[in-house]
């Protein structure tokens, strides 16, 4: 049995600057068998199979093939070494034709020229090998992404590959491409290719893998056959369900009641085409809601549809029992809405400018250009909400990029609590955060809730949500599967809902 | 006592314009090498003269383009290469309703006030245009304009009908010269009240602050309110007319638009001014006040080499050479690799020291 492996990772570590993105992590992997890698965002499962293409140099560890030690430096190199990769992405050329893709770059050759008769017959062989029913002469451009996602991986096996990683290959196929491809990958799977499938999808998992190994925090969690591990298993493997106790902050808070009224917010039917499907959501005034569910299952997504970062297709939303329509965040902004983002880097600070200017700067867009704030009043505000949050910087003039992550997301907060908003949106507030920081935070927002602030939180630690939230909704692969309240908001509850399906464990 | 003037020294040292007036004092004094009355002025009819009056007054469009070139440059991250052949359309412009569409004529035929609105008008389409492609298309910024710098010239002949128009009268070429008791060359003060008014406008709404956040990120800028394209819009818009007065006052000094000649490689001589005065070209913070040193510091370069008997074909070489050194010592990698060099010294040091220690 065991001598069925042919990728065998040991003790892989790598480190990058500040992060431990691998640490002694061992992947098997045996001929003949679809093998999902599973994990949260930053678990390091691309680095994983970046260090296994090349792209990355591992600092410790080896691996091997079929039970030869191998280094790979480049990509090329695992490719020679039987190592193929198929991206999200398509990595193809649009403008050639299918046989011109399948054979760049080692076109079969007749006195110095390309041969194309024997290319495109050769072509046309390898396709219908694989069940791909398309013309080798057509331009790629012209077949659906589904079969151009097949073709790579078809050229990926013809270049004689013993392990084939597909990284997210199905994040943009409907469910009959998907189907497809699941047919093609059980076919290749029958000639012996190993194949590491990297997915989100929970659903696509159960499908078609065999075996699982989940990866947390960079360290493996285990490996499993898909038998034995059913899908509310898996998410609690994913995330992590050692309970620290439950700080009962949030009981404190429960006492307090909160007046009913119109809600804050109502959205119907709003979806954004390729993110999020068509959701209800209504939220109290005062009231802490979280947005759950596994990464990629649409809970960024659902915010950015209500505040305007993507413009919803579909849908109506109500603020205050008021119609909206909010094109631009700045209409958004207009309602009392205020969104702190998920990626703090690329969509939150403003690295160059001070932290007195970061902290302005929403309320100053909200007044419009001809209202300029006074320096004093900028100040004034800066001061306020450094004293207030507690953020540690050498002045408010210090560029807020040479701050720790934990006080630029305090910036990023003050930013939005300057702006008076009725309705906070507060994606991933305490990723990459330090634990003190992260318990302010969470005080903070019931704080902000017991005022009368109406709070959508959104975690990836679950156990944060239950500290926070009174109210959670769940989503699963792009849809919101369910609501949440009182004696239901338990791990267990909360799992079972993420994972779906009947396998309850 | 010495400590504290050490430390003084420092926060000088770490101005943003510390380096933007270093360079333009080290070309300035380099003058006295070949000329030593290089700073000597004299007066007439109460106009000031001299080289140094000289440089200020030649330097005048250029200070006029690189304010737009700098706030084009913050926003947008990219560079307005067309601002030369807009200021030929400009005087093309200007002119052509002067003359009435004669050649040459001796006496203005229709009020200059409606030639320069017109000029300005039709630069600012110019700059309208361009700030579509960059904000709404997403056209990289130097791609965009490369169109106008290519077909502006051709525009500005199609306006002038290929020739080259005069107005010999001097209620137009005054603008381009000194007038008595006024002090300075009339251009002069068209470099100062254009950098005034820019600085009263950045300084009175909250665009500048816009600007900078735009350029350094645009998807933040997105989501906390701000249009970006809108904002990247207005700032070509603002180029443009601004290249329409440098324009009219290029025009004035020669009475007349030579669509061939008037604002040529000036749009590199902006960029550069840009860069000199200390403001990063891939967008961002900036500094007006530095690119205006930028831009006198690049005509006293001019001037400079002009004194040492360079010849006007082997200007542009001596030039490249500045850009090539600005360029690179504002690269990143070029900054890391002097932060190594300083790191391994600072090392090597301590390791003495601690060796000196045991």
């Amino acid at each position: 049995m065991e001598n069925n492996i042919v990728l065998h990772m040991k003790g892989i570590c790598k480190v990058f600057p500040g992060v431990r993105a691998l640490q002694n992590v061992e992947f098997k992997l045996r001929k003949g068998e679809i093998h999902a890698l599973m994990g949260e965002n930053g678990a390091g499962k691309s680095t994983l199979i970046k260090t296994l293409t090349g792209v990355h140099i591992l600092d410790a560890g080896e691996i091997f093939m079929d039970g030869k030690s191998i280094i790979n430096h480049s990509p090329q190199q695992a490719q020679e070494n039987g190592i193929s990769t198929v991206y999200q992405e398509i990595t193809l050329c649009p403008n050639l034709s299918v046989a011109e893709n399948l054979f760049i770059g080692r076109e079969p050759r007749k006195a110095g020229f390309i041969d194309w008769k024997t290319m495109n017959k050769n072509a046309s062989e390898l396709l219908e090998s694989l069940d791909i029913h398309v013309p080798p002469t057509q331009e790629l451009d012209d077949c659906s992404i589904a079969v151009q996602q097949m073709i790579a991986i078809a050229r990926a096996v013809d270049m004689q590959c013993k392990v084939l990683i597909l990284d997210e290959p199905t994040s943009s196929l409907d469910d009959d491409e998907v189907e497809k491809l699941f047919a093609l990958m059980t076919k290749l799977k029958a000639q012996g290719v190993g194949i590491i499938f990297v997915t989100h999808f929970l659903e696509q998992v159960y499908a078609v893998c065999d075996r699982i190994t989940v990866l947390r925090n960079g360290e493996l969690v285990g490996e499993y056959t898909t038998e034995e591990l059913p899908r509310y298993q898996l998410v609690a493997k994913m995330m992590g369900k050692d309970f620290d106790d439950l700080a009962d902050i949030k009981s404190a808070h429960d006492n307090v009641k909160k007046p009913k009224g119109l809600p804050v917010i109502e959205a119907k039917g709003i979806s954004h085409k390729g993110t999020i499907r068509e959701f209800d959501l209504t939220i109290e005034k005062g009231e802490v809601i979280g947005l759950t569910g596994l990464l990629g299952s649409g809970r960024s997504e659902l915010v950015r549809s209500l505040y305007g970062a993507d413009h919803a297709d579909t849908g109506t939303l109500k603020v205050n029992g008021e119609e909206v329509k909010i094109n631009a965040p700045i209409d958004a902004m207009k309602c009392g809405m205020a969104y702190l983002p998920e990626d703090r880097k690329r969509d939150g600070i403003i690295a160059d400018l001070s932290v007195r200017e970061n902290i302005i700067i929403a309320l100053q867009a909200k007044r419009g250009m001809f209202k300029p704030m006074s320096r004093k009043e900028m100040e004034d505000a800066a001061d306020k909400y450094i004293e207030m949050l507690q953020i540690k910087t050498a002045s408010r003039e210090t560029p807020i990029k040479s701050l720790s992550g934990g006080n630029q997301q305090k910036c990023i907060i003050g930013r939005w609590l300057l702006t008076n908003p009725d309705f906070l949106i507060l994606d991933e507030p305490t990723r990459g955060i330090d634990i003190g920081t992260k318990t302010e935070i969470q005080k903070l927002v019931l704080n902000l809730a017991d005022e009368g602030m109406s709070v959508v939180f959104i975690s990836s630690e679950i156990e944060e949500m239950l500290r926070t939230c009174s109210r959670m909704a769940v989503l699963r692969d792009g849809k919101k599967v369910g609501e949440l309240t009182g004696d239901d908001l338990t791990q267990d509850k909360i799992m079972q809902t993420i994972a779906g399906g009947k396998d309850n464990g | 006592m010495a400590d504290k003037k050490k430390f003084d020294f420092r926060r000088i040292k770490q101005h943003h314009l510390f380096l933007p007036i270093i360079c333009l004092i080290v070309v300035l004094l380099s003058n006295l090498i070949k000329t030593p009355d290089f700073f000597s002025i004299s007066i007439r009819d109460g106009v000031l003269y001299g080289y140094i009056i000289d440089v200020i007054n030649r330097a005048s469009e250029l200070v006029i383009l690189a304010v737009g070139m700098t706030l084009v440059t913050a926003a947008s991250g990219g560079q307005d290469i067309s601002v030369g052949a807009v200021m030929a359309v400009a005087a093309a412009v200007c002119c052509q309703i002067l003359s009435g569409g004669q050649t040459s004529v001796d006496v203005m035929q229709s009020p200059l006030i409606i030639a320069v609105i017109a000029a300005v008008l039709a630069a600012a389409l110019c700059g309208a245009f361009n700030g579509f492609l960059v904000s709404h298309l997403n056209i990289q910024p130097m791609v965009a304009t490369l169109i106008l710098y290519t077909a502006g010239r051709g525009i500005a002949q199609l306006i002038t009908q290929g020739q080259i128009t005069y107005i010999r009268d001097n209620a137009y070429s005054m603008w381009g010269s000194a007038l008595p008791n006024l002090i300075f060359p009339l251009p002069v003060y068209f470099a100062i009240v254009v950098v005034v008014i820019v600085s009263i406008i950045l300084k009175k709404s909250a665009l500048g602050l816009y600007i900078e956040s735009v350029g350094i990120n645009a998807n933040a800028s997105r989501l906390i309110g701000l249009n970006a394209r809108r904002i990247k819009f207005i700032t070509y818009v603002i180029c443009g007319v601004l290249a329409g007065i440098a324009g009219f006052v290029a025009s004035s000094r020669i009475y007349s638009a030579d669509a061939n000649n008037i604002g040529l490689n000036l749009e590199m001589d902006a960029i550069l001014a840009v860069a000199l005065g200390g403001n990063i070209l891939s967008g961002g913070k900036f500094s007006i006040a530095g690119s205006v040193i930028g831009a006198y510091t690049i005509q006293a370069l001019t001037t400079t080499l002009y004194a040492m008997s360079v010849s006007s074909d082997q200007l542009p070489v001596y030039k490249a050479i500045v850009v090539v050194i600005i360029v690179t010592m504002q690269s990143p990698v070029f900054q890391k690799y002097v932060n190594k060099i300083k790191l391994n010294r600072a090392m090597a040091k301590e390791k003495q020291r601690r060796g000196n220690a045991v």
